[in-house]
């Protein structure tokens, strides 16, 4: 029978010939992943049940990134279970102040996840690694306990969506506007339980950041996960960075889908969510009356080098508005360092901008960026939720980096293309 | 098993962060968690649910987040179930992990009022409306998760294998 990439790759670690959409299977996992809100609750379940060691220390990661450096004591003796946990278990990747960054920029940076894994992850977000050509899923925290104590976690086999790509990407137009159009075309919940299965001539043009904020949104879709074919692109992304082998899955050419979705590259705009979901799309060009208090350009969306370049092409040499707050936080050590290395940190604090070593901070409303009662803040993050990045009268519209940038000169939401070389 | 309470009825795409906010997220502590649930959208509710009370929600119930705070703060808060239309995948599989009943049930989840007396029988997936006199009947588990349910929950699960 023909099956989805993502079919394959369940069908592989299940040990199983072939799979379908709607099978209960147990599958075998290549690593099983948390983070510093996620794991201590991971770690409680995993002992109350008894469990002395993980199934293997080089396939469980545990990264501290949502309140660190430490926002509180609360957070701080968090932070401190999972670093004696690791510990204790011998943790290969284990990434703590310092080594860390945002849990979904770290891994594949760090060679920890490649193509043809099978991941779970504590994280909502942890079908980013899809751009690699993985099968990787948020769970919570007793699958993630589950998963380090047998190595195994079970799933419905999914249906797909396939959704094929053609064209290429206008100037300053990007992965996240590819992405919050998707979801203003299906909605909240369109994908809820598939696969969303990028493929076609634009789904190659792509670069590699793109694709990782597209897939890290596939959960804001309702999908289990979304995936991108392995090409040279991913293959040169991975070379030098991968630990262990990887392996190259494609979708059957016959394979079932529930439904095909077109888009054109070419025919995107800049596009933002209006509050308070992910799926009120509006051209950036419809907000120019809307006035804003504050950006974020960060995150496990878009927190990676071209969004700093993003950044940087438009900030560079300008100022801020006054009444604005800009907030830039690199997602690793290393694009932080790049951004110095390339002189981006000097053009940022120039422009008015502010930034911040990595973390999830103001992303879910946990600190380094809260917002007061009426106060607006577009931001490139992944939820615009209510109440999500402080008071519940607060708004967040969510956005590309370049989107974010021009926002933050004219201190109204702008369309980016407005803004000169 | 069989629970009866009064209906808190919500919309479409209750989100985690609503359920539990994450400026909470830096205890585990249940029951100071639960002390906060959906508060951004109902600050009533902690301040009325009694235990057995019924949550009704509608389409992609518990989007967002994979906090497994969220079914955590409705269990401890004393709610003895969801109704939902459907749910988002992470919170479905959490609710079964940690032992939460949950049911879809369009039909149930359109007729119910908030502040109706509600009955459900977990085993036979019947949900009775003791208010209007409707009667309703959810999808039954698979097989495979009613395992893990009757384990009581997934660590128990795997601890039997």
């Amino acid at each position: 029978m023909a099956m989805t990439m993502t079919q394959k790759i369940l069908a592989a670690h299940a040990g199983l010939p072939e799979v379908k959409a709607g099978q209960l299977i147990n599958a075998k996992l290549d690593l099983v992943h948390g983070n510093d809100i996620t794991t201590p609750v991971a770690i409680n379940e995993f002992e109350k049940a008894g469990f002395s060691r993980v199934f293997d220390r080089d396939r469980v990661s545990i990264v501290l990134d949502h309140f660190v450096p430490n926002k509180d004591i609360k957070s701080a003796t968090q932070s401190k279970q999972c670093r004696l946990f690791a510990q204790a278990q011998n943790v290969s990747h284990f990434y703590d102040v310092g080594t860390m960054g945002i849990e979904h920029a770290l891994l594949p940076e760090k060679g920890v996840v490649g193509a043809g894994d099978c991941v779970i992850g504590a994280d909502s977000h942890t079908c980013t690694y899809g751009a690699l050509g993985a099968f990787s899923t948020g769970v919570g925290s007793t699958d993630m306990a589950a998963g380090m104590a047998s190595g195994y976690a079970w799933f419905k086999v999914p249906s797909a969506i396939r959704v094929v790509l053609t064209g290429t990407l206008p100037k300053r137009v990007t992965g996240k506007d590819v992405i919050l159009s998707l979801i203003g075309r299906i909605g909240v919940d369109g994908a809820l339980y598939r696969s969303l299965e990028f493929t076609g001539p634009g789904a190659h043009a792509l670069s590699m950041d793109d694709r990782f904020c597209i897939c890290n949104m596939a959960i804001e879709a309702g999908a289990k996960n979304g995936i991108f074919p392995v090409d040279e692109k991913t293959i040169a992304y991975m070379e030098g960075r991968t630990e262990r082998p990887y392996t190259v899955y494609e979708a059957d050419a016959d394979a079932e889908y529930d439904e095909t979705i077109e888009i054109n590259l070419s025919d995107l705009v800049p596009t933002v969510s209006w509050p308070h979901l992910p799926e009120n799309t509006h051209p950036a060009s419809e907000g120019s009356d809307i006035r804003i208090d504050q950006i974020v350009i960060g995150s496990c969306t878009n927190g990676r080098m071209e969004d700093m370049e993003a950044a940087y092409e438009i900030l560079k040499g300008r100022k801020i508005a006054p009444w604005v707050r800009g907030i830039i936080i690199p997602a690793t050590m290393e694009v932080f360092r790049e951004c110095i290395t390339r002189g981006y940190m000097t053009a940022f604090i120039d422009s008015g901008c502010i930034i911040s070593t990595p973390t999830c901070g103001p992303c879910l409303g946990g600190y380094m960026g809260i917002l007061a009662e009426g106060e607006r803040c577009v931001s490139t993050t992944n939820r615009n939720f209510v109440g999500r990045m402080g008071h519940v009268k607060s708004e967040v519209y969510l956005a590309s980096p370049f989107t974010a940038a021009a926002s933050a000169l004219n201190g109204y939401i702008t369309d980016p293309r407005t803004i000169g070389e | 098993m069989k629970a009866e309470g009064t209906v808190f009825k919500y919309g479409d795409n209750v989100d985690t962060d609503v359920i539990i906010p994450a400026r909470y997220l830096n205890t585990q502590d249940a029951k100071e968690l639960a002390m906060h649930a959906m508060e951004d959208i109902d600050a009533e509710y902690v301040k009325k649910v009694q235990p057995g009370d019924i949550m009704v929600g509608g389409w992609n119930f518990g989007c967002g987040s994979s906090r497994e705070h969220a079914p955590l703060v409705i269990k401890t808060s004393g709610a003895s179930v969801v109704i939902a239309k459907s749910f988002a995948r992470i919170f479905y599989r959490n609710a079964i992990n940690i032992g939460l009943p949950i049911m879809e049930c369009e039909a149930a989840a359109d007729a119910i009022s908030a502040g109706d007396r509600v009955s459900v029988d977990f085993d036979s997936g019947e949900i009775r409306d003791e208010t209007t006199g409707q009667v309703f009947h959810a999808a039954p588990y698979p097989e495979f998760l009613q395992k893990i349910i009757s384990a009581g929950g997934l660590m128990n699960s795997i601890r039997e294998k």
